[in-house]
């Protein structure tokens, strides 16, 4: 059976929430919460309590960006030092732990913030085409937008809930 | 109250339409006041004489700038060190504010940070310009090499070149991360050559609670580690100077003192573009008068911790048993130096308290003329810190008391005004300088909680 994504505007996020609230509720076969996404102009984070935790697991890359660089920046370092020991150090350590370590700070955020950033790309899906998504510019100005992807008989009565909870606009998509 | 008045106390209107807030920042966007033109223009002019006497060094070599053994950095590392400093409150007090959620950074970060981009390229800039030989630039960077001109790891100077390296990267990153989703916003009501644009930079957002939820765990991750970097960047540069042995420079509390210098130039920059802004983007609904009235207090703080350091650095001198120390400083203040190092203490020290009358933040004049003459004194700080230690040095053959900058120097120091001025005045172009959707946010909230405040 074909699966069909449905999204309705709603003039705000209390609308919105209602008819999420009573899609869930409605228990409809073959839909998952998982399928249930929401688009707005700005953060919502009390999505979560009608939708459920959902993973944000960009820190973990960021600690693992963080401890690489660090370590990274230190071994080349250190290695570069020790490849050069012929130069004259005055009686000085070749490796001299104090200086490294300011370098090894620096190469620590530069792989944080770094490896942060593309990880919010991947987590976020993005960069991504829009041309066969669903979307209205108005969710970008003040609307908000709740996509529900389903089968097609699910579908129907998602509509009917968005319809009764004053969905200013409905667009439907038909996937494969 | 008198209309006036009203107008100086009104902050952002909570019953602000979203849709109103997307129509008048890309509005702005698109038709400027003319005052934009003509500073750009400005700008451009004193582009073009800095290029004119950078080409002039260029091809006639150092000499002219007027430089000479001791005098070897002159205005050009003192400049440098000045947009160091400027970068530091753009993107660092941004994310201060952001980790505590303080809702009126909102409307004014996203030029804060650009500034911060715009003044370590200009920074960038003299580092090459004090080369003289620019052809020979590679000569500098720090990689092994067959010539066996190995990158000394123990010096200041390849910290400094990595910590800004690592602070530009981060804070540019920072600054796209944020304007994504107003990115987004522009594309959608964007036609032509700026809808293609803007969709490159918008990465196909679409405003997903999946998109939101990485977007705010990422964003507040890099505003955690910007705080320590930007720390540690002014601290490094504040040792190139104190990790030397030279009168004047070797002192403890440089690093703090050049950190605390570095935000209060960053401050008074941020009220005098707050100030541009404001006007010529016709942003008075946004840039309000309570938001001003935060950045000057903020300002007026910073700038009394940083008369307290100058006030350590001065004991700890006059106290200590460095006689060398104590003779530049005696000589700053009552030597050939002396007019712009009292200047210098009459802007970083006197004028601020300007700044404790109600009336004068609330006067954009006032505030405009307080800002230049702050960031007057934190230029000639800089100065200040660079020219006396030169002139006075251990040896009888290193005094030089009578040096002057040539034209050509005081050109290319113009002329970096110019190139900030341009590419900052370009970004505002082309780039929201508010943040739409943060100011969403702010409203949202604040209705919210109003809301729920009627209710309890």
């Amino acid at each position: 059976m074909s699966a069909v994504r449905i999204l309705g505007l709603f003039n705000d996020f209390d609308a919105a929430a209602n008819a999420i609230r009573e899609v869930r509720d409605a228990n409809l076969p073959t839909l998952k919460l998982d399928d249930v996404t929401i688009k707005s102009p700005i953060e919502h984070p009390e999505v979560e309590e009608l939708l459920g935790v959902r993973p944000a697991p960009t820190r973990k890359y960021t600690l693992v960006g963080a401890l690489l660089g660090g370590s990274l920046g230190f071994s080349l370092i250190a290695s570069a030092q020790g490849n050069f020991f012929a130069q004259l150090k005055g009686g000085k350590p070749i490796i001299p732990l104090p200086p490294d370590f300011v370098l090894t700070y620096e190469m620590l955020i530069l792989g944080g913030v770094y490896i942060t950033v593309l990880a919010f790309l991947l987590c976020a899906g993005l960069p991504t085409r829009m041309k066969s998504t669903l979307y209205n510019t108005k969710i970008s100005e003040d609307q908000i937008g709740v996509m529900v992807k389903a089968d097609k008989h699910c579908i129907a009565e998602v509509k009917k809930i968005f319809q009764k909870h004053s969905a200013l606009s409905i667009q439907e998509e038909v996937l494969e | 109250m008198n209309d006036f008045n009203r107008d100086k106390e009104k902050d952002i209107r909570d019953d602000i339409a979203w849709a109103q807030i997307n129509k008048d920042v890309l509005q702005s966007i698109d038709k400027p006041r003319s005052a934009f033109w003509q500073l750009f223009a400005f700008a451009g002019f004193l582009f073009a004489i800095g290029v004119g006497c950078e080409i002039y060094q260029y091809r006639v070599g150092l000499g002219v700038g007027n430089f000479d053994n001791p005098h070897m950095w002159g205005l050009y590392i003192a400049s440098f060190i000045f947009w160091i400093g400027m970068s530091h409150s753009g993107t660092l007090l941004s994310a201060i504010l952001h980790i505590i959620h303080a809702d009126w950074r909102k409307p004014i970060y996203r030029f804060a940070e650009a500034m911060t981009t715009f003044s370590l390229m200009t920074a960038g800039l003299f580092v090459m310009v004090h080369l003289g030989r620019l052809w020979q630039v590679y000569y500098a960077l720090p990689y092994p090499n067959e010539r066996w001109t190995w990158p000394n790891f123990q010096s200041p100077l390849l910290w400094d070149a990595m910590a800004i390296f690592t602070y530009l990267t981060s804070s540019m990153l920072f600054l796209y991360v944020g304007a994504i989703p107003d990115f987004a916003i522009c594309r959608d009501n964007a036609t032509g050559w700026r809808k293609n644009f803007y969709t490159v930079l918008a990465l196909g957002w679409m405003g997903t609670d999946r998109q939101w939820r990485n977007f705010r765990v990422s964003y507040m991750t890099i505003a955690c580690f910007l705080i320590p970097l930007a720390v540690s960047v002014h601290s490094i540069v504040a040792s190139d100077f104190a990790m030397s042995q030279q009168p004047g420079w070797h002192i403890t509390s440089f690093p703090p003192y050049f950190v605390a210098g570095a935000l209060y130039s960053g401050c008074a920059a941020i009220i005098t573009l707050f100030i541009v802004l404001r006007h010529t983007f016709r942003f008075e609904e946004y840039m309000t008068f309570p938001i001003l009235d935060k950045i000057a207090r903020l300002t007026f703080a910073i700038a009394m911790v940083w008369t307290y350091l100058n006030l350590i650095e001065f004991a700890s001198v006059w106290y200590g048993h460095d006689m060398y120390s104590k003779e530049v400083l005696i000589q700053k203040a009552t030597g050939p130096y002396s007019p712009f190092w009292w200047t210098m203490i009459f802007c970083g020290s006197v004028v601020p308290f300007a700044l404790l009358s109600k009336w004068v933040r609330a006067n954009l004049t006032a505030m405009m003329i307080i800002s230049l003459l702050l960031n007057l004194g934190m230029w000639l700080e800089r100065w200040m810190i660079v020219a006396p230690t030169f002139s006075h040095g251990y040896y009888p053959w290193t005094l030089d008391h009578d040096q002057w900058p040539s034209f050509v120097q005081w050109g290319i120091v113009l002329g970096s005004f110019g190139w900030f001025g341009l590419l900052f005045m370009l970004f505002c172009k082309l780039v929201p300088s508010v943040s739409m959707y943060e100011v969403k946010e702010m409203v949202y909230h604040r209705t919210l909680a109003r809301k729920h405040a009627r209710e309890a």
